[in-house]
């Protein structure tokens, strides 16, 4: 009993912005009259929002290392759609081999910017400041001013298409994209899956399991949001590819961010920095990835983006870099590093797409818009602080009762 | 002589598992330089941030009756009105901000807010005459050199209009002309101003140069108080009121079992990282057997840390040279990673700054050195990290009720055990343990022995450095007497005193100061 609260307790920030994504919804929908969850409208949100979790995922790890944000991401997004403007519109390239020279300047970008930070140790305020100017005018040097476009549909379909689009049959009345539910179905499965086999296992080797009846109503709420997600796609055209990047990256950054050493090892970094060094942590080669993965992860936005507004314009990505850091503070990040996951980035990224989905919609003017957008990440890092403090507060009080008792 | 000018009666302060401050009681007259002396961790601080507010009324337990009157500071405001002005042992001055800026921080020459700079350099300028500091009041306070910024302070001290002025440690980083100095004005401001000063110093030739009374604290409890001219005040007699205590059972019993040579450190020297002239460890050399508890004494200061350090993967300093010998075999670590896994640890005095990461669970604590023994290929294996912290937890004895908590939830003793811990999980033959018992209370410490005691039962080397003599004592085969970077003394525990100790360092600063 008493571990299940400690749980809930600890993963109450967590499930609180989750709960309070699902209030969101409810709410727009009922508002919009059920036009928030219409199956266009969802494939939308999918499309609206994927570079920013793409770029949030990369500014969580920056983030972890000690609370150091990226302000250049928006500019390397418009850097290298540039590029990717100019190889494929321009030069006529090669599709595939473009897209790798372009995640390849990404990495260059990350490469130069933690380099200033992690070796030279300037505060990354500072170096991703200048970074945002440099690499703005250097996308302003390679499209010359100008708008490029548009993309060969090839390129288009990595981001902008849909898989299996033509899947489509009748069933239970409705036009529905066959493969999109059904991979909706096992995906559901193979989740449920692992999660059995590794509870097994664990009872197995005599370590604490989940009993049977919770695990059960985890899964089954988990696969009934997926397949439902899934089923509302397949009503429209079917699985946005994009989201098939978001996938892989989503699961290989969980993975990563909670099972490997590495990841442990950041973590590590960012709540402690002195004391992961002296515990043979290598903290500045650690701080100096994350800047690279950032350059990584903000080119892949930046492909993904180019191919969505079928363009590369120099006014690309303004503002970006504060879509993604606004993103992990919501969805639970520390702003002095060490606290943070990849999922709690989703829910934030996710609040925030559905609140300007939703208000879009509605009509609401894009000047109101910004008002709730900020006024919600102050409300969500508020919450966060102030719940703290209620808790040493009466950690205090507590202690002053027993003293008082004691004399 | 004068009235008594600041009584401290019954002075108790408790921090979270430790007793500072137990029933103290001092007495000041008036126009006396009043010392007060006690080992590193007695108290003398805390009494001192108790007088001057920094812990304010309502924190700790007792009166302050200054000129009279009883006294409930809330903050240093409140006790530097009443002309208390406290000087740390680590100065409070902005470096980027001028003399004159620095002496009248806090205390500006201001009309309606605005400030008249004249005013400020003439006055700066007055008050640099009286503590002679002959210097341009403009200068910036990163440009002048420890002694002078010491004579700021007390020159920012005079513009308020001190009447009780408190010094902790003010000789600490100065040479000994600089040092000089300051004690003679102290002594002018006695004569000329009637000004009262409290003194805390471990140089216990400053204490018999200029004090008129000497408090020795002990412990947390105020010892005796040897007044000059009526008391013995030689340094003998000084040392054996701040040392002498009774050993009874403090210690957990061991058998002996010494092997052969575990570590071998020979001919270290090591710079300071800022300052590359000077060295903070001079050629020092020492010798660890298996199964062997080998202490470093000396003051705080005396390179005992920064030897540690700059030895474990060069984690401090820079220029470091000399050799190291692992049973028998020359080793180099260059780097922390290749200092644990050659084998050693290092158990820092700092648990927060720089042992364990505060807000973050146990399990991740105690698996941080280590993370290659609950992970394969780089990918961790959370269910056998459990179990790891699980047993481990036992093992010390850990009190929590899981291995999830938060380490900023556990009691002090219990986060130094979490750090022991640690490094025990890092199954190292070497174990340098920096102030193992720093802060944890008495049934903590014993707790904290018997590991060690159990380490060195399984033929691992342990190198204790610690400030509490009796502790040394009590575990120590063999102990190392550090003092100003070097080795000066090598004592087997049979031999080794309490007075003897001190009595080495005492020798060999006198040495210095004379060459």
């Amino acid at each position: 009993m008493n571990t299940v609260k400690s749980k809930f307790k600890g993963n109450l920030k967590q499930y609180g912005m989750l709960i309070a994504l699902v209030v969101i919804i409810v709410f727009f929908n009922i508002l919009t009259q059920g036009r928030l969850l219409k199956p266009m409208n969802v494939s939308n949100i999918v499309f609206q929002n994927a570079y920013v979790v793409i770029l949030a995922v990369g500014m969580l790890l920056c983030i972890l290392t000690g609370g150091n944000i990226d302000l250049a991401v928006g500019s390397v997004v418009a850097l290298v759609s540039a590029f990717a403007g100019q190889f494929i519109i321009v030069w006529n390239m090669n599709v595939y081999l473009s897209i790798v020279l372009c995640l390849i300047i990404g990495i260059l970008v990350g490469a130069w910017q933690g380099f200033w930070i992690a070796y030279v140790r300037i505060p990354a305020f500072i170096v991703t400041l200048s970074g945002m100017l440099v690499f703005r005018g250097l996308t302003l040097l390679v499209l010359n001013g100008m708008t490029l476009a548009p993309f060969p549909s090839e390129y288009l379909m990595f981001s902008t298409g849909f898989i299996a689009k033509d899947a489509k049959m009748m069933l239970f009345g409705l036009n529905i994209n066959i493969v999109c539910l059904l991979a909706g179905v096992a995906i559901a499965l193979i989740f449920s899956v692992i999660q059995i086999i590794s509870n097994q296992s664990r009872k197995r080797k005599g370590y604490q399991a989940d009993s049977g009846l919770a695990l059960a109503l985890k899964l089954v709420i988990i696969s009934v949001a997926l397949i439902w997600f899934f089923a509302l796609l397949a009503q429209y055209q079917g699985i946005p590819s994009v989201l098939v990047i978001l996938g892989i990256l989503l699961v290989v950054y969980t993975f990563f961010t909670t099972k490997t050493v590495v990841g442990r090892h950041i973590y590590a970094l960012g709540g402690n920095e002195k004391a992961a060094r002296l515990s043979g942590v290598k903290t500045n080669r650690l701080l100096f990835l994350a800047y690279v993965n950032m350059g990584f992860l903000a080119a892949v936005g930046g492909l993904v983006f180019a191919a969505r507004l079928n363009s590369a314009s120099p006014l690309t990505g303004q503002s970006f870099e504060l879509d993604a850091i606004g993103a992990c503070y919501i969805g639970g990040a520390s702003a002095y590093g060490g606290v943070g996951t990849v999922s709690g980035t989703l829910i934030g990224a996710l609040i925030m797409g559905v609140l300007n989905n939703g208000m879009s919609i509605l009509g609401i003017s894009s000047n109101t818009q910004q008002v709730v957008k900020g006024l919600v990440l102050l409300g969500a890092v508020a919450f966060d602080v102030i719940g703290k403090m209620n808790l040493s507060l009466f950690a205090k009080r507590k202690k002053a009762v027993a003293a008082g008792r004691e004399t | 002589m004068g009235n008594i000018i600041l009584q401290m009666q019954n002075i108790t302060k408790v921090f979270p598992g430790v007793r500072a401050l137990d029933q103290v009681n001092i007495e000041v007259t008036e126009g006396e330089i009043h010392a007060i002396c006690g080992e590193n961790g007695a108290g003398k601080s805390t009494l001192m941030n108790v007088l001057s507010g920094i812990y304010p009324y309502g924190t700790y337990e007792g009166d302050i009756i200054y000129q009279g009157q009883e006294c409930r500071f809330h903050n240093i405001k409140d006790s530097e009105h009443k002309g208390i002005v406290i000087i740390h042992q680590e100065l409070a001055l902005v470096p980027y901000l001028s003399i004159a800026e620095n002496m009248f921080l806090g205390n500006e020459r201001a009309t309606v807010g605005v400030v008249d700079w004249d005013l400020t350099n003439q006055k700066a300028a007055e008050y640099m005459g009286i503590v002679g500091l002959r210097e341009n009041p403009r200068t910036l306070i990163k440009d002048i050199g420890m002694g002078k910024q010491q004579l700021v302070e007390i020159a920012k001290a005079l513009a308020k209009d001190v009447k009780l002025l408190i010094l902790d440690e003010p000789t600490s980083s100065l040479n000994e002309g600089d040092a000089k100095n300051l004690l003679d004005l102290l002594l002018k401001f006695k004569l000329e101003k009637g000004i009262t000063s409290i003194l805390i110093s471990h140089k216990l030739n400053e204490l018999a140069y200029c004090a008129d009374k000497i408090t020795v604290i002990r412990d947390g409890h105020s010892i005796e108080t040897l007044v000059k001219g009526k008391d013995d005040i030689s340094e003998a007699r000084i040392i054996k009121g701040m040392v002498g205590r009774e050993m009874t059972h403090r210690f957990p019993p061991r058998e002996h079992m010494i092997g052969d040579v575990a570590f071998e450190i020979r001919n270290w020297t090591a710079y300071h990282p800022l300052y590359s002239d000077r060295k903070v460890v001079d050629n020092a050399s020492m010798v660890i057997h298996r199964g062997e508890v080998v202490g470093i004494a000396g003051l705080i200061g005396a390179g005992r840390t920064e030897l540690a350090m700059s030895v474990f993967g060069r984690a401090y300093g820079t220029n470091i040279s000399g050799e190291l010998f692992k049973d028998g075999k020359p080793i180099s670590l260059h780097t922390i990673p290749q200092a644990i896994q050659a084998g050693l640890a290092y158990v820092t005095e700092d648990r927060k700054g720089n042992g364990l990461i505060i807000p973050d669970s146990i399990k991740h604590n105690l698996t941080l050195a280590r993370p290659e023994f609950i992970s394969e290929r780089g990918i961790l294996d959370k269910d056998l990290e459990v179990h790891k912290a699980k047993d481990l937890r036992q093992r010390l004895g850990v009190k929590a009720p899981t291995v999830e908590q938060l380490v900023a939830n556990l009691s002090g003793g219990n986060q130094q055990k979490v750090l022991v811990g640690k490094w025990i999980f890092a199954q190292p033959d070497v174990l340098i343990m920096d102030e193992p018992t720093r802060g944890v209370d008495v049934g903590a410490k014993y707790e904290i022995y018997q590991i060690i005691n159990d380490l060195v039962a399984m033929g691992k080397a342990v190198l204790m450095i610690s400030s509490e003599l009796p502790e040394l004592l009590g575990m120590c085969d063999r102990i190392y007497v550090m003092n100003e970077s070097r080795v000066i003394a090598e004592l087997p525990a049979q031999e080794a005193s309490q007075e003897s100790i001190m009595g080495y360092i005492m020798q060999d600063s006198k040495k210095e100061i004379g060459a």
